[in-house]
């Protein structure tokens, strides 16, 4: 087991995230585990992966809205803070992770990268739009601290390892 | 002085020990505050080349710079985007930069409505308030009372009550409205130059919608924010959420290099998928000036730009979690820096409202992530304030032994030359003494100086330390080193007993002491904002002890005020000159732990067998690290110690006496009573280094105080 993915799956089980670590032909049945309700998917980079057929790849905005599950790949994680990197894509890879109570993110485990040094080193190459996403959605704005504001309330992440 | 309920002061010291913890368990934290730092001095210092390669960057990208002189420029501009969009709704995401330019006003004087989506400027825009806090607007609104706000308002089929409740209701309520805005507005935390990437620090999501949501985007920022380049963006993000709120990072660091590729969708749409709309975007960065450009001219003003709105200023202020942000802030801005913040952006008329409630107490030194000298800053501008009142002083010019041009308020006055009330109640005591206590007496320190009337004045001893010493011969005869005994003015006039103890301790300990006649350090008229007199006071403390100092002497300080005038200040007020005291002073308990260190003998200090003792250390002592040092140097003498934690006991010089926040100190009071007070503490007789300290903590408790230097003489 990589010292990455050690230190990450601590620091997830840190901001309260369950992770999964599995070989790509597995990585439907992990989303099948961790998915709830209607789930819906932005497609995969990666042609060996696939999702479960309940889910909706590539869904209208009203599928979108009802759904409960939203799948998304990650472009990378970092390791220290449990943190999944998530790409703004045409696909609409950032609705999907965001207007769900549920967000299973998909992350190679070689784009584990250890500390926020490499990650900055890393989003650099091309300085697009992503988020660093660190555990659920949450605020302490209503007098006590509340996960799922805007976002999702849940997070699960998927670690795939060839 | 108003106060506004318990909820400032839970959720600030939530935050506060938050960031303890969350600081402490970063490795790199001093390296990456160093680097933070050094990035936005460099920044700073080559503003106007940044803001040039920024606008190429943007504008390559796809998007439009506009530099805004002031608030009236920026907001016509975001008008006129708004105007151009035909757009009826703006949502908005956290900016206080946009509460700074009053951009919601704006915009809705054009019929256009505006979201705020942040949860807590959401209570705020229904409550029609202002934020008490820059990071946590809402901060002084408690559950239950956004509970009634939104019952009232809304009027749910059931009231709401739970948090879980309010963030659902907040949650569909401000969803439904993100989904069909055309103008999504934003602030940003950074920018970077090289690359047109703007960070934005969040927790809730509503940015991340704001921006996904809608098909234009304005982010508005003052022009401090930019950052050369993506890769300087890294210790921020390590540290702001650790500064701020206490959490190693925060749910999500948005970096956008807009416009976004995200598609724009019609959230109504049930036959297209996702993939199939476009992504046409406006981008509009408005960068703000409104005063930043002229603040960086000005040599003392300059550091507040390096200021990352992080809040640990305001968490780590004992009078802040006291009042909160609406008494201890300015038309926008709040806490320690906001004095900087509101002085460069509205003037110092706004920046004097709240100005005094800087004791300069220093907690927020070291937490600042980015190593802002905030007192120093609230400093100067109190001096500036002084200036600007430029009346004929008929009672007090030419009679004061300061060296202020005028304009300087009484109150000020008295407190900045107290060594010369010190000099002239020893010399007459104890009928100064008596007379300061008659009602005449008081009702003119009331009338005039407005010295609250429930303070217990200090006591002046008839003969001071350095007469004391005059008279007798050292005990020493082969002296392991050579010391200069600094006859603070507490220790010299007031507190002579402890001044004799550490003759007696450093004396036992086989040094050579001396206690020459010296002036007061300038702490007094420095805290009043009177900075040349303060500078004046320094000029005379390095004439006297730089001889001593030259002749192999160290300097050895009973009072932590002082002591840290002497560390921290004198290198400002004498332009560097300061620096051989700082390398050659201690305070004493540091000496004393040092000369054990070094091989002196424990045994001619007074010790005990397990004795308890409870110990406050002193606010400026602490920010210098040398609480330790007294409770090393008092186990070794056999106590078990406890210690207090709050970030200052309130007194804080003469703030305290003062009669507008007498209450203030005494509600910060409360919190170290309640420690001192504490199962396990009560029994237990107190120490405590600092001259305020000790009459805050007489006034608050029974028990009579002492300095730890007290316990160890015989």
């Amino acid at each position: 087991m990589s010292t990455e993915y050690q230190v990450f799956s601590e620091s997830l089980a840190d901001v309260g995230v369950d992770t999964r670590r599995v070989a790509p032909e597995d990585a439907d049945s992990a989303i099948e585990e961790l998915r709830a309700g209607d789930t819906v998917a932005v497609p995969f980079e990666r042609d060996d992966l696939t999702v479960p057929d309940a889910v909706t790849t590539d869904p209208t905005p009203a599928e979108l809205r009802a759904a409960r599950t939203g799948v998304t790949p990650a472009a990378f994680a970092v390791a220290d803070y449990g943190s999944v990197v998530l790409p703004s894509t045409p696909a609409g890879s950032e609705l999907v992770s965001l207007f769900v109570d549920r967000h299973v993110a998909v992350v190679d485990g070689h784009d584990i990268v250890p500390d926020m040094e490499r990650a900055f080193d890393r989003f650099g190459q091309d300085a697009g739009s992503a988020i660093i996403a660190t555990g659920p959605s949450a605020t302490a704005d209503m007098g006590a601290l509340v996960t799922g504001a805007h976002g999702p309330s849940e997070v699960r992440v998927i670690v795939v390892e060839d | 002085m108003a106060r506004e309920g318990d909820a400032v002061r839970t959720n600030t010291e939530g935050f506060n020990r938050g960031r303890y913890e969350s600081v402490a368990d970063l490795e790199a934290s001093e390296a990456l505050k160093d680097e933070a730092r050094a990035i936005k001095e460099d920044a700073i210092e080559r503003l106007p080349e940044l803001v040039d390669q920024l606008t190429e960057a943007v504008e390559s990208n796809g998007g439009t710079v506009y530099v805004a002189d002031d608030a009236d420029d920026a907001n016509e501009y975001i008008r006129s985007v708004v105007g151009d969009r035909n757009a009826d709704r703006v949502v908005k995401s956290k900016s206080m930069t946009s509460e700074e330019i009053e951009i919601n006003e704006a915009i809705e004087a054009d019929g256009v409505e505006v979201v705020e989506t942040d949860l807590g400027e959401w209570v705020l825009q229904v409550a029609d308030e202002a934020p008490s806090h820059i990071v946590a607007p809402a901060i002084h609104k408690s559950r239950e009372a956004i509970a009634e706000l939104f019952n009232e308002r809304f009027d749910p089929e059931k009231p709401l009550e739970t948090a879980e409740e309010l963030t659902h209701f907040a949650r569909e309520t401000l969803g439904e409205k993100m989904i069909d805005a055309e103008v999504g507005l934003t602030g940003a935390n950074f920018i970077t130059a090289d690359t047109g990437t703007m960070a934005l620090v969040t927790s809730e999501g509503n940015a991340r919608k704001t921006v996904g949501g809608t098909d234009t985007q304005i982010t508005v920022a003052g022009v401090e924010k930019i950052i050369p380049t993506v890769a300087d963006l890294q210790p921020f993000v390590e540290l702001i959420g650790r500064a701020g709120t206490g959490q190693d990072i925060t749910s999500y660091v948005s970096l956008l290099t807009p416009p976004v590729e995200t598609p724009v969708v019609d959230f109504e749409d049930d036959t297209t998928p996702l993939s199939e709309f476009d992504s046409d975007r406006e981008f509009h960065l408005v960068l703000i000036d409104n005063g930043r450009i002229a603040m960086r001219d000005d040599e003392q003003l300059r550091e507040t730009l390096y200021c990352i709105r992080c809040s640990a200023c305001s968490n780590s202020c004992a009078n802040f979690q006291s009042v909160g942000g609406h008494a201890f802030g300015g038309k926008t801005y709040s806490g320690g820096i906001a004095t900087g913040w509101e002085a460069g952006i509205e003037g110092l008329d706004v920046a004097a409202e709240f100005n005094d409630l800087c004791t300069g107490c220093s907690r927020c030194v070291n937490a600042c992530p980015v190593g802002i000298d905030i007192p120093w800053i609230n400093t100067v501008v109190r001096d500036r304030i002084n200036r600007e009142d430029e009346s004929p002083d008929w009672l007090v010019d030419g009679l004061t032994p300061d060296v202020e041009a005028g304009g300087v308020p009484h109150q000020k006055r008295f407190f900045g030359n107290f060594e010369a009330v010190a000099k002239f109640g020893s010399a007459t005591a104890p009928l100064s003494n008596w007379l300061a206590d008659t009602g005449v007496s008081r009702w003119f320190m009331g009338r005039l100086l407005d010295i609250d009337p429930r303070r217990e004045l200090p006591t002046f001893e008839r003969e001071t330390l350095v007469e004391w010493f005059e008279d007798r011969d050292s005990t020493v005869t082969d002296p392991r080193r050579r010391a200069v005994l600094y006859p603070d003015l507490y220790t010299n006039y007031i507190q002579v007993e402890r001044g004799k103890a550490a003759v007696e301790v450093l004396e036992a300990l086989g040094v050579d002491v001396v206690v020459p006649p010296v002036s007061s350090s300038g702490r007094a008229p420095l805290s009043q904002g009177m900075v040349t007199t303060a500078t004046d006071h320094a000029e005379r403390v390095a004439r006297t002890l730089t001889p001593y100092v030259e002749d192999g002497r160290d300097v050895v300080v009973i009072e932590p005020s002082d002591y840290a005038m002497f560390q921290r200040e004198y290198e400002k007020l004498l332009d560097g000159s300061g620096t051989p005291l700082a390398e050659h002073s201690y305070e004493a308990l540091q000496y004393v732990y040092g000369l054990l260190e070094n091989g002196g003998d424990p045994s001619v200090l007074s010790a005990v067998n397990g004795d308890e003792v409870a110990y406050h250390s002193h606010c400026q002592q602490r920010t210098l690290g040398l609480e330790a040092h007294t409770v090393a140097v008092l186990e070794q003498c056999g106590y078990h110690v406890s210690t207090s934690d709050v970030e200052c006991c309130g007194m804080a010089g003469s703030f305290g006496y003062k009669s507008d926040y007498y209450e203030l100190s005494m509600d910060v009071g409360d919190q170290l009573r309640d420690q001192l007070l504490a199962d396990g503490v009560r029994e237990r007789p107190v120490v405590a280094s600092g001259t305020s300290c000790l009459e805050q903590i007489d006034a608050l408790l029974e028990r009579q105080p002492r300095h730890p230097i007290e316990l160890l003489a015989g």
